[in-house]
């Protein structure tokens, strides 16, 4: 940028890059923190790996994952089929890289559906109190009662077996942990002195509801919602696989370890390919959300940033 | 004071708490007046319901807080009559609060700027930006060094007396008729302290607003208070103005309360205090809240609730040792 300084849009851009100063330095420590963790790293490649497949996967696949060939039924790993072929002859690899969408799918439908409603029944629940708040959270209960992959079978059975339903009735029994969350952040927010401060100069329950207390939920949030991710991509193959998910011939993860099950000692690659990929997912999800996790914890990151300036102190020193 | 209008007027409020473990008696027909222009100091110990009080005035008293009765009235409007709604477009605009800890009062989340520029925008309808940029104005007003950056900073990144007059510049942001300052420079060392009273002396004559000023420090009352409201147990004991109160004194409470300001003759050992403790308003002493502390009690003193007398023009005492003085 150096052809630029003097100019007034040089000017301009030194200005913002010192106002935005505070806001890359946090960033910066930020990653610093889940860079030092090798086991947050390697979760964040996973999880980019896992990404780039569902975005890329079904065109770098190197046959048609749907490709019957009945007399290439089978077929060991090879050079050819490095992953094998399953009963129908169709690549397992193909049908791997191609099925990564219908997870990210999965969990980004389950998210987009419950979180909102937890945001916004949590909020309510945590900012009026009283027996608004009763209400809602003796629903949630009913809903918590139930263990949630249970529940979601019924649901799926009662919408009829459809990967689109499977979603639908994940996100039913996900919302109730985040109107918890939600909920609790909320109360712990509402008697800061902060909101107080904010109600004797007379903002609105909304104003607070936005302004204050929902900013205050976005790091557990993120957390969970990393982690949760993970745990949607293995419910979601868990519903699949029970045959209440994706059907013949999607080639979702879950479906694919069911389908390979009963050939299990001819062709063990047809379900531990698919097997190792879902385990792979949750692991890396796992693993970077437990870094996000440390990224954000206060303690941790002032422990960190003295390490990270002593180090970017002596880095300068040595490069000048 | 004959001359000032009246423009806060507290008529035998009453404010209660239902616990588990009873009714909380907070304030038992509290009356007092503000005058146009004035600060008015209410002192006490802890738990003698100031704070109360002042969450009563605001119709902040939380649940299971209620105010039972009385009469709240600014300039003539009863606040008690007002709505929720009316009463939020009073807040911050009309009566404003400066808490006692300015470090918790921020939210860290925003810049301090746009905090204090927040009763702009929902209150003057301002855009985010100007009403920045009026904020910036008011905390150069109160004196902040550099007021343009520190808007720009984060609450962590100022110091406790920088906290303080920004939040005092966000009470002021409306022009508010009526500041409350509930213990404003209890968390601040002596130095700054004196600053921030300087400061809303100042203010408080620039932008003509009444302040009702919260403490229990007897040094502050003596430095900003035109008069000043001494209350014990939810009961308002004396009302004067500062210079008869350290003069002369009249209630056994008053009395005691300078009594116990140590001087720098005092070893340790010599600092006088009151016997006992506040006592738990759930079950208040009988007759006069004062009488199991006080070191004049008369038999009378636990039957019956002695009632407020005005022994001298301005200057009223609840007390029975001055009951044959004022006469009803």
């Amino acid at each position: 940028m150096s052809f630029l300084a003097g100019t007034r849009i040089g000017g301009r851009l030194r200005l913002l890059k010192r106002r935005l100063r505070p806001v890359t330095k946090e960033l910066g420590l930020t990653f610093y923190v889940i860079r030092k963790s090798k086991l947050a790293v390697f979760g964040a490649v996973i999880v980019g790996i896992f990404i780039f497949l569902a975005l890329f996967g079904g065109h770098l696949a190197p046959y048609d994952p749907n490709d019957v060939e009945i007399g290439d039924r089978f077929l060991s790993p090879s050079s050819e089929h490095p992953f094998g072929t399953d009963k129908m002859g169709r690549d397992v690899l193909s049908r791997l890289m191609s099925g990564a969408k219908y997870s990210v799918r999965a969990g980004l439908v389950v998210l987009a559906i419950s979180l909102p409603v937890g945001v916004i029944l949590g909020g309510i629940a945590g900012m009026y109190g009283g027996w608004i708040d009763e209400l809602i959270m003796r629903i949630t209960d009913v809903f918590l009662a139930f263990p949630s992959l249970i529940l979601a079978m019924a649901f799926s059975a009662a919408l009829g077996p459809s990967l689109f339903n499977a979603m639908l009735a994940l996100a039913v029994v996900w919302w109730p942990y985040y109107t918890r969350l939600i909920r609790g952040q909320a109360l712990s927010v509402r008697e800061s002195n902060y909101v107080e401060a904010a109600r004797s100069r007379g903002a609105s329950r909304w104003y607070i509801m936005v302004r204050h207390i929902l900013p205050n939920c976005f790091s557990p949030v993120l957390v969970t919602l990393t982690l949760d991710m993970g745990l949607i991509v293995i419910a979601t193959a868990g519903l699949s696989f029970l045959g209440f998910g994706a059907q013949p011939p999607q080639a979702e993860w879950g479906r694919m370890v069911s389908d390979g099950r009963i050939y299990l000692m001819r062709a063990w690659w047809v379900t531990v390919f698919p097997g190792l990929a879902i385990a792979l997912t949750v692991l890396g999800f796992n693993l970077l959300g437990d870094g996000i996790r440390d990224a954000l914890d206060p303690k941790l990151r002032r422990l960190t940033e003295v390490k990270w300036k002593a180090k970017s102190a002596s880095s300068s020193s040595t490069s000048s | 004071m004959e001359g000032k209008e009246r423009l806060l007027v507290v008529d035998k409020l009453v404010t209660q708490f239902f616990t588990y473990g009873g009714v909380v008696e907070a304030l038992d027909e509290v009356s007092f007046e503000l005058f146009d222009g004035e600060i008015l100091g209410l002192v006490g110990e802890s738990g003698c319901g100031k704070s109360v009080t002042a969450a009563s005035i605001m119709q902040l008293v939380h649940k299971p807080g209620r105010v039972i009765s009385g009469r709240i009235e600014l300039k003539g409007d009863d606040l008690l009559q007002k709505t929720a709604r009316e009463m939020g477009s009073i807040r911050g605009s009309r009566i404003s609060v400066i808490f006692q800890d300015p470090t918790s009062s921020l939210n860290p989340l925003f810049r301090v700027g746009y905090q204090v520029a927040e009763p702009y925008v929902y209150h003057r309808d301002m855009k985010k930006k100007e009403a920045v940029g009026r904020a910036v104005d008011i905390l150069k007003e109160t004196g902040l060094p550099d007021a343009v950056k520190k808007a720009r900073n984060y609450p962590h990144e100022l110091s406790g007396g920088m906290r303080q007059r920004a939040m005092i510049a966000m009470a002021l942001t409306c022009q508010p008729e009526l500041l409350i300052a509930d213990e404003p420079t209890t968390n601040l060392d002596v130095t700054i302290e004196r600053q921030i009273l300087d400061l809303v002396k100042d203010l408080q004559k620039e932008f003509g607003t009444s302040v009702l000023w919260i403490t229990h420090d007897m040094a502050v009352v003596a430095q900003i208070c035109d008069r000043v409201c001494v209350m014990y147990a939810g009961n308002v004991v004396e009302k004067t103005d500062v210079w008869t109160l350290f003069a002369e004194p009249s209630h056994p409470y008053t009395v005691q309360l300078l009594r116990a300001i140590p001087s720098e003759a005092q070893t340790v050992d010599e600092l006088e205090e009151i016997p006992g403790s506040v006592p738990r308003l759930i079950n208040p002493p009988t007759g006069c809240r004062f009488h199991p502390r006080c070191s004049e009690r008369m038999d009378i003193c636990d039957q019956v609730k002695p009632l407020e007398m005005e022994i001298k023009p301005g200057h009223s005492v609840a007390c029975h040792l001055f009951s044959d003085r004022g006469g009803d």
